[in-house]
């Protein structure tokens, strides 16, 4: 099978492009980042792709809000291309600002009766800026790129991460079909290095700062579509893809394969 | 039309800004009943009606999920409706000219609907309730808003228009120099913010006299531009004469006879192992890496600007650094940031500041927002800094801003060529930022936020970034011949640079303007942020034009390269300046200075009784003080792990909140090959030598590289001196000393300086008779290479039974040290320097990381030895116990309280497997090392000496100690 082709798609002011299509040629893909301006001149160019990214950063300065800007572009002219791209059986990843574009433009969650959204991401509890490592739960079996993950360790970077959902109801809804796809998690007990393994329902535990980092409702720190083939979460997987990306290596904390890695692989075996 | 949209937290969404307002309203000491809400907001002018607004609100401007909007045209009484009884509008908006990045891009995804906005600007919009005039007025003055950049307006909007800016018709202007007596040329040195001397003025008016006119402004400008200290750095660079109690020196160039000259001798030492490529040449110091790869490091100040307006000083500070790399040989690639503060103690009460000073929290507060929103922004992450607190600071903080990059090996060198056009890129220019080199060579006074607002800026981080994408893809295509950034001096300095030696012509009506009405003079020396000067051959042009319009960056060619030795301007096909590059480079009279340092007498320190110690108290004293405490709250705001190359993080251990000595990354993702990168500074020290000072600073940023695994022959570094008004031989006297210790430490080392950048006059005027002087404060930078990570240690405990050894002399080295500053004890002497033992110890301590016997590794420095081990015990959440009794030491009868606390220098502590120790002290023979004691399970921190336990403390309660101070 010849290897899956990922777009890696770059606007103004995204920095994570390099890194994150590093992370998938690891992974066993092939990985091109493309100027979202050749995107809009010709839409059609998505038809060469099976993977589509929208890494981390800072789309147009996340100027007037975190991803706006870019997620009114993508709805103003590519939502059709990105429908079709999607209903080929292809993937669509969005990391940390592209967490924030996907779902900011509509394309991850549904929204309600009315067309109106449900849920956002929005300013940290802390008002700014953090970089942390975080412990990860999966708790949706739906998500492509989840598969046979139960837990993860990555870090989180960004100051509007905080997922909020209308209301609890809500909430209760979007767990229920399946779109909360991973959850903020506390660690577990001295001595030991994993997550705490007690997430039979992790959106209902209170996991306080700074295991939550942000203050997410249902500490949700991942979604995904009802196909579970387009997934959004604010940790960087790419910035877990070696051995010496951990925080703790050097305390012999050496996981391999490197929990983000899992991740990239998931994405490509999917197309084996 | 202008319209406004006002956006609140929606109904149960927290109010984050008002309860933050409130918070600081406390502090000011504003107390009793009133009440806040806030908001943030649009004014979009053109010919919109109220239904697109309304789908701008819902779309563009605001969130429905957590938000809610009202809209109407300004003015409007739907815009005035009290969101709580009694309470009243205040408005805070960028005053005009001032860069509002958030309405450049709002405007352009307004665009994207199919509409057109005329202008955007943004604000912030607050409501009060129940607070006197006066302390509205405080509330504004010392928490909202920022006179140099922003206004207040209290009610509703009183303007119906953003438009700013009136057509600019051409006059040109000459000063009539030709006649003006030393009195005339003092006050128009002053009052035109040339600050240049008498001798220089009058070196000009003869120049012109001897040419038969009189000069343009813009001639005038450029001149005072070049000459400046900021961008010629003239006293350093000037004669000296010298004297100290020991010798007397006359220097010709003080810089080249010493920071220079030690690194030309390590590299003729070193022949074809010369590993260095271009040193103080190029905008970055550039040093050879792997194969394929060479590094470049910077590290700037933007002292002035931050004492003003911190967020915009450090903003373009970080952002100023960033473009060195950039314009470095034909363009580095920037792979990580550093940033190391100075401030006065952020717990200093309002009443005591004087008129004109910002509070030092508030300073601190904007510094650190302004470089973590630039270098976030970029993608570059920022992995290494330092704080330093001492009152001196108060009117004149400092922020060091270094930048390294990675640089292909065929892209080292660039020359412009006769014929190329000079192609102006990245951000538009306005009146942002008029005087800036000149302002910064001046002191500050009460005045300067009125007299030199201008100079202040703020960063537009987008704008760099698209740049940055364009200009290595232009690099690669070898679409240009040389590179380098607008900085201080704006086009004057980069044209007339890379000029130099050929000569150039500028059409100066072609450069973009942010708005009209600038005259040719702001146009030339505007240091608008964000622009490059390339010098582009005549048959790249259109690929390159094509490329930079491909992703939306601006790229005009403004005029050509001609060999003619001269710098012509025009405007409109008007001749406004023709210099003489030869006049402007090599014509300043040297500046001629004294210096004279006489050593601060040496008094004994008198130590209180043993009996009378307690230990515990004085170590977490020391842990609890501001410049050792943890400073992870600054830390955590900048992105450190984006590039991917993220291998040993500032923050280590059980926790990831242990401090790390130095931060190592792999620059290209496919290698293990490793840059490591630290620093040093110990300002304390200078007030009794600042021979040792530099010395001590030297090997901390050496000692810190070395800690981590990196090698200590592939270590370069960079020098920063701020220090006060070197027109006093006094004060240039403890530079030059400083110097003469950067010389003789590098060329013991065998550490080359690649780079270095100075800025003098750090005063702050109280008034006519009454000046602060910052400490003598200079900043060593160090960028280590390892060649595999996997090799690298970090400074937490990490197995109970594991040995733990001292390496390195103590000496009797209490003086400026931090156990004497918490007993306000003075006097003694500060640590020393031993050059021999210094190399052997280093390469001792890489040969033993490099062969795996090390687990931990830290360096002493502040608090010495006891900070050393209480930092390493609670960052690997482990006890240690050690015996004071084996450190070893300079004389044998050195009580405990040096052992503990002297600050001496090239000193580690190492964990050790018991498997390895006795390879470990194979590799030391010769070498001062001992073991004093053993990691253990139960997190305590046990001290002994003779027998008697000095310290037994649960490590939690150092880290609280530690951890608390900053923790805001």
């Amino acid at each position: 099978m010849a290897k899956p082709r990922v777009l890696v798609l770059r606007a103004p002011g995204t920095n994570c492009d390099v890194e994150t299509a590093y992370a998938f040629e690891q992974a066993g893909a092939i990985a091109e980042r493309l100027h979202i301006a050749r995107l809009l001149e010709r839409p059609a160019l998505l038809r060469d792709f099976q993977i589509l990214c929208v890494p981390g950063g800072f789309s147009y300065g996340d100027d007037v809000a975190a991803g706006r800007i870019l997620a009114l572009q993508i709805r103003h002219h590519l939502l059709a291309a990105i429908r079709e791209f999607h209903e080929r059986d292809r993937l669509i990843l969005g990391i940390c600002n592209g967490f924030q574009v996907l779902l900011k433009a509509g394309i991850i969650l549904p929204p309600d009766s009315d067309g109106k959204p449900v849920a956002t991401l929005t300013w940290n509890d802390t008002a700014r800026y953090e970089d942390r490592w975080v412990y990860l739960s999966v708790v949706s079996d739906r998500c492509v790129f989840l598969r046979g993950i139960r837990e993860l360790q990555l870090p989180v970077a960004h100051a509007e991460g905080k997922f909020v959902v209308r209301d609890a109801d809500w909430l209760e809804q979007l767990v229920r079909q399946g779109h909360v796809a991973l959850c903020y998690q506390m660690p577990g007990p001295a001595g030991t290095t994993t997550a705490q393994n007690i997430a039979s329902q992790p959106w209902q535990m209170r996991v306080p700062y700074p295991w939550n980092p942000n203050g997410s409702m249902g500490n949700v720190a991942g979604v995904c579509d009802a196909t579970g083939r387009i997934f959004g979460l604010m940790p960087h997987p790419e910035r877990f893809i070696d051995v010496t990306h951990h925080p703790r290596w050097t305390r012999d904390e050496r996981y391999d394969p490197p929990h983000g890695l899992i991740i990239f692989r998931n994405a490509v075996s999917y197309f084996e | 039309m202008l319209w406004e949209v006002d956006i609140y937290p929606a109904p149960g969404q927290p109010d984050v800004v008002a309860e933050q307002v409130r918070h600081d309203g406390l502090d000011l000491g504003i107390h009793g009943a009133w009440q806040v809400a806030a908001g943030r907001g649009y004014l979009v002018e053109g010919d919109f009606t109220h239904a697109q607004v309304q789908r701008l609100a819902e779309e563009l401007f605001a969130d429905p999920v957590v938000e809610r909007f009202v809209i109407g045209q300004a003015g409007d009484s739907v815009l005035l409706e009290p969101p709580g009884p009694d309470m009243h509008p205040v408005y805070v908006l960028p005053k005009p000219g001032v860069m509002d990045p958030v309405a450049m891009s709002a405007a352009a995804a307004i665009e994207d609907f199919g509409w057109h906005a005329r202008a955007v600007r943004t604000f912030r919009k607050y409501w009060f309730s129940g607070l006197s005039h006066n302390d509205l007025r405080r509330i504004c003055q010392k928490i909202l808003a920022n006179d140099a950049i922003e206004q207040v307006i209290f009610g509703p909007l009183p303007f119906r228009t953003l438009e700013q800016g009136r057509p600019y018709e051409f006059r040109l202007i000459t000063v009539p120099l030709r006649e003006m007596d030393d009195q005339a040329l003092l006050r128009l040195s002053r009052e035109g913010q040339l600050f240049l001397s008498l001798v220089e003025m009058r070196t000009i008016r003869d120049f012109y006299r001897s040419l038969g006119r009189d000069p343009t402004d813009v001639e005038l400008e450029t001149l005072a531009q070049t000459w400046s200290e900021h961008c010629s750095h003239k006293t350093l660079t000037g004669q000296i004469s010298y004297r100290d109690e020991q010798r007397q020196i006359q220097f010709q160039n003080m810089l080249k006879e010493t920071i220079f000259a030690a690194t030309h001798e390590i590299r003729r030492r070193l022949g074809d192992r010369d590993w260095c490529v271009s040193v103080f040449e190029d905008n970055a110091g550039v040093v050879k890496f792997d194969d394929d790869y060479h590094v470049v490091f910077k590290v700037e100040t933007h002292n002035h600007p931050s004492a003003l307006e911190p967020y915009g000083g450090a903003n373009t500070g970080i952002g100023g650094v960033i473009r060195d790399p950039m314009g470095t040989g034909l363009g580095a690639k920037p792979i990580c940031n550093t940033d190391v503060f100075c401030f006065a103690p952020p717990d200093i009460s309002h009443d005591e500041l004087p008129p004109g000073v910002l509070h030092p929290r508030r300073v601190m507060k904007g510094v650190v927002a302004g470089v973590r929103d630039y270098g976030n922004r970029m993608g570059i992450p920022t992995v290494n800094g330092a704080v330093y607190f001492d009152r001196r600071y108060l009117g004149n903080p400092l922020v060091y801003c270094g930048n390294v990059g990675l640089l292909p090996r065929d892209k080292a060198h660039k020359a412009a060529q006769p014929g190329d056009l000079i192609v102006l890129v990245g951000g538009r220019t306005g009146r942002d930022g008029i005087h800036g080199a000149t302002f910064s060579s001046a002191e500050l006074t009460t005045e300067s936020e009125t007299l030199s607002g201008g100079a202040v800026q703020i960063g537009n981080a987008i704008t760099e970034k698209m740049l940055l994408d364009v200009l290595l893809v232009a690099r690669d295509r070898g679409l240009y011949h040389a590179v380098t950034d607008c900085g201080a001096g704006g086009l004057s300095s980069a044209v007339g640079e890379m000029g130099r030696a050929i000569g150039a012509e500028v059409d100066l009506e072609r450069v973009p303007l942010k708005y009209e009405g600038l005259s040719y003079a702001e146009i030339w020396i505007s240091e608008a942020q964000e622009r490059m000067v390339l010098a582009v051959p005549e048959e790249k042009w259109p690929e390159l034009q094509e490329l930079f319009a491909s992703e939306g960056v601006e790229a005009t060619a403004i005029g050509r390269f001609v060999p003619t030795g001269r710098l012509v301007l025009r405007y409109q096909g008007h001749q406004v300046a023709d210099l003489s590059m030869e006049f402007l480079h090599k014509g300043r009279p040297a500046v001629v200075r004294e210096a004279v340092y006489a050593p601060a007498s040496t008094v004994p320190m008198v130590l209180p009784p043993e009996c009378e110690i307690n230990w515990t108290a004085d170590l977490i004293a020391i842990l609890g003080s501001l410049n050792v405490c943890s400073k992870e709250w600054i830390i955590r705001q900048y992105d450190h792990e984006v590039q991917g190359g993220s291998a040993i993080k500032p923050l280590v251990g059980r926790w990831n909140d242990g401090p790390s000595d130095a931060a190592v990354l792999r620059p290209v993702l496919s290698s293990y090959r490793g840059l490591v990168i630290a620093c040093g500074m110990n300002p304390k020290y200078g007030d009794y030598d600042t021979y040792w000072m530099a010395a001590a600073a030297i090997d901390e940023a050496v000692r810190n590289c070395v800690a981590v695994g990196a090698d200590p022959s592939r270590i370069a570094i960079l020098d920063n001196f701020c220090w006060g008004n070197t027109d006093r031989p006094e004060v240039l006297g403890s530079l030059v000393r400083a110097a003469l210790a950067c010389h003789d430490v590098a060329v013991a080392l065998g550490t080359p300086f690649i780079s270095g950048k100075d800025s003098l006059n750090n005063e702050f005027r109280l008034s006519e008779t009454e000046t602060i002087t910052i400490p003598p404060s200079l900043l060593i930078s160090a960028l280590g290479q390892v060649d595999d990570v996997r090799r690298c240690v970090t400074m937490d405990l990490k197995q109970p039974g594991n040995a733990i050894y001292i390496v390195g002399t103590t000496a009797d080295e209490l003086g400026g040290s931090h156990w004497a500053e918490i007993h306000g004890l003075s006097g003694g002497t500060v640590p020393r320097w031993d050059g021999e033992r210094a190399r052997g110890v280093f390469e001792a301590m890489h040969r033993a990381i490099m062969t795996g016997c090390v687990r931990a590794c830290h360096d002493l420095s502040e608090g010495g030895l006891a900070v050393a081990i209480a930092e390493m015990a609670f960052a690997g959440e482990f006890g240690a116990e050690i015996d004071l009794d084996a450190v070893p030491c300079a004389s044998s009868d050195l009580g405990p309280v040096v052992r503990l606390f002297s600050e001496s220098n090239s000193r580690f502590l190492c964990e050790v497997p018991v498997e390895r120790a006795s390879a470990f002290e194979g590799l030391f023979a010769g070498l001062p090392i001992a073991r004093l004691g053993t990691v253990q399970e139960k997190p305590h921190l046990v001290v002994k000496w003779r027998g008697q336990t000095l310290i037994d403390t649960a490590v939690e309660n150092l880290k609280r100690a530690w951890k608390q101070p900053l923790a805001w």
